[in-house]
């Protein structure tokens, strides 16, 4: 791993909130290197800092103090349309209430992203319908979000995310609102990606059930990173 | 970018269309309200400027007493006299011609047809001040003139009552207690502001006054004025020489009024034209009140939408392009509201022309400029919202419910 170094690094991370007496440390000064083609679960009680390390890692926000490096590159120094552009570019992101533009059928979701890149009509499609594809949704391209179900919209989301073939995946709590076989369905689905598209998978979770799916478990507390774990057996904890 | 950027804008009125349509009537309004008062205030304009100078241009009108009407009480001051046209036809410079009117009613007859119409009598120089081609025919010559010989021009709606489709030329009628030689008819002028031009008979002065009024008094003169000449100029010093004639002294009032058909043609002008202003102005405020709306919408609409908002910030999309989304909307909305209120003027304009009684125009112009009002508005209006989606802050946006 010396030889190639860390996709991301976080090196002495700080995010403050507010400012005075309402002052609140959500990051107190997080390290964290995390390597191509890795499955990683963030884990930890409300209020430890995962979600603001993963809206940093996001580029939606930025570190009151510290160092984030994308391949090798300085991103805290990024304005709003510098980071908009990264995330377009290298980023891909599932929410745990899916975030679909409801009214729109799942292709025009899935071709959003591609909307930005400026490709053309024909060619959003073919992306849109292959990333559907993926997901294993392409028959059902022409429903809306309300005609399908919970597991059925994750799984649009996701499609969405790698259209664009990202780097990286950001998955925030995307089993949340499912229940567990299609949570199971789901996790297969982002095992699948990672290790068959190599997309570098970042998840926030607070089910160890489903944090056994990932190769490195990060462990927030308090604003710091508490422990890393790595896992031999990706999904032991369901299979056994 | 941006034909994905208004088939994205299109998509969302298509999908609100009756809250669509309700944010854009204020613009509908506005420009069909705009563009029907400039059309109509113009044609209106036109159609006055028509009628004055079917009167002719540089004339004045001289009648006796004051003002319009006959005037209150005491003495009617008299009519004029033939020698006072000789006066002024050859004592003013600047004078081109000078004719005199005398004029009657009677019942014109041939065949069995009947038609009562207003005799005109002029002389030659009626044709001088105001030209009035002739349709068929000739004009009488000097001796008929001087001779006061019974000869007649007919306008064209006498010779549609009476000759129908007659050849009128040379045809002889009777025209009250005498007969007359038909020997020209008169081109059609229309309808002017005092009614139809065209019924009329026009006869040698002398003719009408020896078989008609039974006097040699004149109740009109047509003065013709030079083009080089100013006509307040050359009205002064006609209003100066009558004075003397009429032996009006000192501090006396005018027995005779001076009517200058430009001067009234410009003052009805201007008059019109402030009026369809101040009417345009009212009409621009709903504009205002319009694009007040459009913002209004626009806002909840952003509120509405922060989360989709949202979505398009994480996914990649940067502020200027959700600024343009929005105000892309908001220009769209306004413009629909434009094309819709042009297309109502044009229907309320068809509408009320048969009863104002002008000409049907279209004036590309205020079209134009009614359009690109409403799309500014739609620009200046819909920035603010779409400002404000812009400079939203992704994570807040997603999280918001």
């Amino acid at each position: 791993m010396a030889s190639n170094p860390p996709l991301i690094q976080l090196r002495g991370v700080r995010k403050v909130y507010g400012a005075g007496a309402t002052q609140f440390q959500a990051l107190k000064g997080v390290d964290l290197d995390i390597a191509q083609g890795d499955f990683v679960a963030v884990m930890g009680p409300s209020g430890s800092g995962k979600s603001t390390t993963m809206n940093i890692l996001g580029c939606l926000d930025v570190p009151s103090a510290g160092e984030f490096l994308f391949r090798g590159h300085h991103i805290e120094t990024l304005d709003r349309d510098q980071r908009a552009l990264l995330r377009r570019k290298y980023l891909g992101f599932v929410f745990q209430g899916f975030n679909l533009l409801s009214r729109t059928t799942a292709l025009e979701n899935v071709e959003l992203p591609l909307l930005y890149r400026g490709e053309s009509k024909a060619r959003r499609r073919e992306l849109g319908m292959a990333a559907l594809a993926k997901v294993g949704l392409d028959r059902w391209w022409d429903h809306t979000p309300a005609e399908l179900s919970g597991g059925q919209q994750q799984r649009v989301a996701i499609a969405r995310a790698i259209v664009t073939e990202p780097d990286v995946l950001l998955a925030d709590e995307p089993t949340g609102n499912l229940d567990s076989e299609r949570s199971v369905e789901i996790m297969e689905l982002l095992t699948s990606l990672n290790r068959e598209a190599g997309i570098t998978v970042l998840m926030v979770t607070h089910e160890p059930d489903m944090a056994a799916f990932a190769r490195t478990v990060v462990h927030f507390k308090d604003g710091l990173v508490e422990r890393i774990e790595t896992q031999h057996r990706q999904g032991a904890a369901v299979e056994a | 970018m941006f034909g994905t950027t208004l088939v994205l804008a299109l998509r969302s009125i298509r999908r609100h269309l009756l809250r669509s349509f309700l944010t854009i009537l204020g613009i509908v309004i506005g420009v069909g309200a705009v563009v029907t008062m400039v059309t109509l205030g113009k044609a209106t304009t036109a159609a006055v400027q028509a009628s004055i100078s079917a009167l002719g241009t540089n004339v004045l009108q001289i009648r006796p007493g004051q003002g319009f009407g006959r005037g209150g009480g005491g003495p009617r001051p008299p009519d004029f006299k033939p020698e006072d046209v000789t006066a002024i036809a050859n004592q003013i410079a600047g004078v081109t011609a000078v004719a005199p009117q005398a004029s009657a009613s009677a019942t014109a007859i041939y065949e069995g047809a009947n038609w009562s119409t207003t005799i005109n009598g002029t002389t030659s120089a009626f044709l001088t001040v105001q030209p009035w081609p002739l349709a068929a025919g000739r004009y009488w010559t000097p001796a008929e003139e001087e001779a006061g010989k019974a000869v007649c021009l007919i306008g064209n709606t006498v010779r549609q009552n009476l000759f129908r489709t007659d050849d009128p030329v040379g045809k002889r009628m009777r025209l009250g207690a005498i007969t007359c030689d038909v020997v020209g008819v008169l081109t059609t002028r229309g309808q002017g502001g005092f009614g139809d031009q065209d019924d009329v008979v026009v006869m040698p002065i002398k003719a009408v006054q020896r078989r008609f009024t039974g006097t040699r008094d004149i109740r009109l003169m047509l003065v013709g004025v030079d083009q080089a000449y100013s006509t307040a100029t050359v009205q002064a010093a006609i209003t100066d020489l009558l004075r003397e004639r009429r032996h009006i002294t000192g501090g006396k009032d005018d027995d005779f009024n001076i009517f200058d058909t430009k001067q009234i043609s410009d003052t009805l002008t201007s008059t019109t034209t402030m009026l369809t202003r101040i009417v345009a102005a009212v009409a621009a405020i709903s504009l205002v009140v319009g694009g007040i709306g459009i913002m209004n919408i626009m806002l909840v609409s952003v509120t509405e939408r922060t989360r989709e908002i949202g979505i398009r910030l994480a996914i990649g999309a940067v502020a200027n392009e959700v600024l343009m989304q929005f105000l892309v909307e908001a220009v769209a909305l306004s413009c629909l509201g434009g094309l819709i209120g042009l297309a109502l003027a044009q229907l309320v304009i068809l509408a009320l022309v048969p009863l104002m009684q002008v000409p049907w125009t279209f004036d590309p112009q205020i079209n134009l400029i009614a359009f690109a009002i409403s799309a500014v508005i739609g620009v200046v209006f819909g920035y603010f919202p779409a400002r404000r989606a812009a400079a939203l802050n992704p994570i807040d946006a997603l999280r918001h419910e």
